[in-house]
């Protein structure tokens, strides 16, 4: 009973950050939430009596994924929350010299 | 307007298939046939005492082959696309800063565990849970500790290329070898079964699983090198 109880509670927190994961603005936010879900994916698999699987989750979804996530955002070079609101003011605004 | 009924209509569709399936979700009582075979069978066919190791690597030992091989292939690709100047000396773009002084001392601490651990555990996949793609992914995390804690580091490219090539012969090999002394391709009777539980038994399968790890763990380490972006 404790054994559902648990897994419950981590299959309603999973669905809840990976709707936060996609309704939050900054992409590196976004990132480190779905390797959360992973997280708690690894730990349900955990429950179910399923290890080695558990283990892959953890390493390969929070773990790998993540940073691979990670390497290539900074590799894109997209602008993030903060930066965007300087990128999105128009072009001639520089032009008077003052800051957006 | 238009597309918004459509979707609707989509959606409702897509429901109406799959509601089907809703009803046999769940836990099955007791093992279907095949699963039973595989059950009953795994400890006699090859003497596993874990029985996913023995379907992974020898009842359906060439699906794990065409993986490790779309494996190799995503490997490939992303050295190729990332790395334009391949054995050039590796250039760390300006201004990148080290890890922190205890990031630095806890990877040094644990990296050494990390591939001892993953080394256990596909050493040890025919007897405990996990295997050569456990163990194969646990080791490349262990070097990408390594590498968070020193940015700068670099990967020898001959050791990974040397290491993933020759672990992938020696499997192929491995699986030839069945040919020639039991039934079949990767068949793990070529080696002598011994007895069920100890670390020297289940055939080829240890030396397959190994050379698994091996090879995923070289494969996975050569991908965060390449997407670390020194050699661009």
């Amino acid at each position: 009973m404790m054994l559902e109880i648990a897994i419950i509670v981590a299959g309603v927190l999973m669905v809840g950050i990976a709707i936060a994961t996609i309704l939050t603005r900054s992409l590196l936010v976004s990132v480190i939430m779905s390797g959360g879900v992973s997280l708690l994916a690894s730990l349900v698999f955990l429950l179910m009596g399923a290890p080695d699987v558990a283990m892959t989750e953890a390493v390969i979804g929070s773990g790998l994924t993540t940073v691979v996530f990670l390497y290539a955002l900074s590799r894109a070079k997209q602008p993030d929350d903060e930066d965007a609101a300087a990128l999105a003011s128009p072009p001639g605004d520089d032009t008077d010299g003052g800051q957006p | 307007m238009m597309r918004r009924y459509l979707v609707g209509l989509i959606l409702i569709g897509l429901a109406f298939a799959l509601f089907p399936l809703l009803r046999q979700a769940g836990v099955a009582e007791a093992p279907g046939p095949l699963a039973s075979a595989y059950l009953e069978n795994s400890a006699d066919d090859f003497g596993a005492a874990n029985v996913v190791t023995a379907i992974v690597v020898s009842y359906r030992g060439f699906d794990t082959l065409g993986e490790v091989a779309v494996l190799f292939a995503a490997t490939a690709g992303v050295g190729t696309l990332l790395t334009r100047r391949r054995l050039g000396k590796a250039v760390p773009p300006p201004g990148r800063q080290g890890g922190t002084e205890v990031l630095e001392t806890a990877s040094r601490l644990l990296a050494g565990l990390l591939i001892m651990f993953g080394a256990y555990i596909f050493i040890h996949g025919h007897l405990t849970p996990g295997g050569g793609f456990q163990g194969g992914v646990v080791v490349a995390v262990a070097l990408l500790l390594g590498l968070l804690a020193k940015p700068d580091a670099q990967v020898s490219h001959r050791v990974m290329t040397t290491l993933e090539s020759l672990s992938g012969a020696v499997y192929v090999g491995l699986g030839l070898l069945g040919i020639v002394l039991a039934g079949g391709f990767l068949d793990p009777r070529a080696l002598p079964l011994g007895v069920v539980g100890q670390l020297f038994s289940a055939g080829s399968i240890p030396l397959i699983y190994s050379m698994i790890g091996l090879k995923v763990g070289a494969e996975l380490s050569g991908i965060i090198d390449a997407l670390k972006g020194d050699r661009s």
